[in-house]
């Protein structure tokens, strides 16, 4: 500290009990005092009822097995990791609690046990806390875990590892609607789709409760609306024109919104607010893109489905996203000095 | 030639640890990341490149008062790609199987960064002693570091340890539902995560015995 700053330190109490003063500080100066880390992740939470009830009639107990895994691992993880880095652990957040349930409702129901307990680990480790903890990351640690987990075990996560035959669950002795559509040409009806008795991942069935949730989520402004509309309306255009271009009968537009884990995605993965551009017009871009990566891996890739790829290749772009969206300041467009 | 540089003790100490190439001077990480997913070929990788150290450091060491500053590149260029050609030649013959699992990465060699590097920084400025010394040290340092990464990968991806020599198992064979081996640590993927998260702990490890040190002087 120079002299001067000093000096004026010494000088300010005196004209502070002289004149009235004006506070000065950075914003935000007005902020929702509801809207806390706990707050969003209970939310997240909350909204992930109506999906485990569905995967609960769905798949019974495994769901119960997957998810108790996930999280109870994603826990230690977090306090493992952050005491590792003398960090304050922060587990009454809920955010690893959210990782680990979404990791597990993104596996098969018959995933063995070191799947989720391995990609809980990598989420939480390798995707949240070595980049400095929550708020810090870059992908989206669930969808990185899996992702690790789907490269490390494929013969736990293929599209044959979905197909048990002799399971005494009715759903899991077929194949997931978007690998019978990709491999065989057959379609699954709507009404399976919608209310989730076909297979697939543990929480992706159900288009019915993935709207619930998300409603939910949205009405709460926990997450933005802008993803999702992205998302579907990406979707939604490019699977009308490729119904327009090239029909497949029976599988129409509302066939690839309700299949695989598009809404699941949609609502639970894409709306992670750290990993998700800041503006709403940012967002909807991010929307737009994840959605039509997904029907690009979906129609041109061995993948089935895609929306663990579409989301954590568009993590990489939300920083080129945030400069291309920046807001105009009430007032006008700041102009650069020429120096 | 002036001999003012580090003694050959040093020299030989720091290749290990303080300047390890793979952990410190990060040179030499395209073969690091493609053959270390076996001991074997990682040993076998680290055998060659510690010939072909270890014999061209000689030879610029010898040759280094006749070198031409705007010409010593090239010159350690030909020595390099001279030692490296008998190495893959050596390989094909007498280690037909490793020669092509390690495929082109032998011939590589010769665009390996530690060994121009050590040619440049010592072979070429100090004696033959010295220079002997950085090449056995540097070489060591190498194969450690390529030992430590292959030893995560293959334990992981295979469960084994120097699994086609002496056919150790580490983790015994399970059943899927028990165990099964990381696909991914063999794959790419799994050398740069291994690479980091060593480093990490080297870091770590020195960030340690540094403050330890200061505790000491203090």
């Amino acid at each position: 500290m120079t002299d001067e700053a000093k000096k004026e330190e010494q000088q300010a109490p005196k004209a502070e009990a002289a004149a009235p003063v004006l506070h000065v500080a950075p914003g935000p100066h007005a902020f929702s005092t509801s809207l806390t880390t706990r707050r969003m992740m209970f939310d997240v939470l909350l909204a992930l009822v109506p999906v485990f009830a569905a995967s609960l009639w769905q798949f019974r107990l495994y769901t119960v097995i997957q998810l108790v895994i996930c999280m109870v691992s994603a826990l230690l993880a977090e306090t493992l990791f952050t005491a590792m880095r003398k960090k304050p652990i922060l587990i009454r957040d809920g955010s690893a609690l959210v990782t680990g349930a979404i990791l597990a409702f993104s596996l098969p129901a018959k995933a063995p046990w070191y799947v989720g307990a391995v990609g809980s680990f990598v989420a939480i480790g390798i995707g949240k806390v070595i980049f400095g903890g929550l708020g810090q990351n870059i992908f989206n640690p669930a969808m990185l875990g899996r992702a690790f987990v789907m490269i490390a075990f494929p013969a736990f996560l293929g599209a044959t590892a979905y197909v048990v035959p002799d399971a005494a669950i009715d759903g899991l002795s077929r194949a997931t609607p978007l690998t019978t559509l990709k491999q065989l040409g057959q379609n699954t009806g709507l009404l399976p789709l919608f209310l989730g008795t076909t297979n697939g991942s543990l929480g992706e069935t159900s288009a019915l409760a993935c709207l619930l949730g998300g409603a939910y989520l949205c009405l709460r402004r926990t997450a933005s609306w802008e993803i999702p509309a992205g998302i579907v309306s990406a979707v939604a255009a490019i699977a009308g024109l490729m119904q327009w271009l090239a029909p497949v009968a029976g599988w129409t537009v509302l066939h690839e919104l309700f299949s695989g884990a598009l809404l699941f995605g949609a609502f639970y993965i894409a709306t992670d607010p750290v990993t998700s551009p800041l503006t709403p017009r940012g967002k909807f871009v991010f929307g737009l893109g994840v959605g039509a990566l997904v029907m690009l891996i979906r129609k041109l890739s061995g993948y089935p489905e895609g929306v663990m790829f579409a989301v954590l290749i568009m993590n990489a772009v939300v920083p080129l996203i945030n400069q291309w969206t920046i807001p105009t300041p009430v007032g006008g467009v700041v102009l650069e000095k020429k120096s | 030639m002036s001999n003012d540089g580090p003694t050959p003790l040093e020299r030989f100490i720091n290749g290990i640890l303080p300047e390890n190439p793979v952990y410190r001077q990060i040179l030499g990480i395209c073969p690091t990341l493609a053959v270390s997913n076996t001991m074997e070929g990682a040993l076998t990788m680290a055998g060659a490149v510690a010939f072909v150290l270890i014999c061209s450091n000689i030879l610029v060491s010898l040759i280094r008062g006749l070198l031409k500053p705007h010409l010593r590149i090239l010159v350690f260029t030909l020595t390099i790609a001279a030692f490296v050609t008998i190495a893959d030649r050596f390989l094909a013959a007498y280690m037909y199987d490793m020669s092509k699992l390690l495929g082109p990465y032998i011939p590589l060699i010769i665009v390996n960064c530690i060994i121009i590097a050590r040619c440049e920084i010592c072979a070429s400025k100090q004696r033959l002693g010295a220079a002997v010394m950085d090449a056995v040290g540097q070489s060591l340092g190498f194969m450690l570091g390529l030992m430590s990464i292959a030893s995560v990968r293959e334990i992981l991806g295979f469960g084994t340890w120097f699994g086609k020599w002496l056919g150790w198992r580490v983790i015994p064979a399970a059943a899927p539902e028990i165990w099964s081996n990381w696909v991914i640590m063999i794959l790419p993927p799994g050398a740069f995560i291994t690479l980091g998260l060593l480093m990490g702990v080297m870091n770590w490890i020195e960030a340690r015995s540094r403050k330890a040190r200061k505790a000491v002087a203090a």
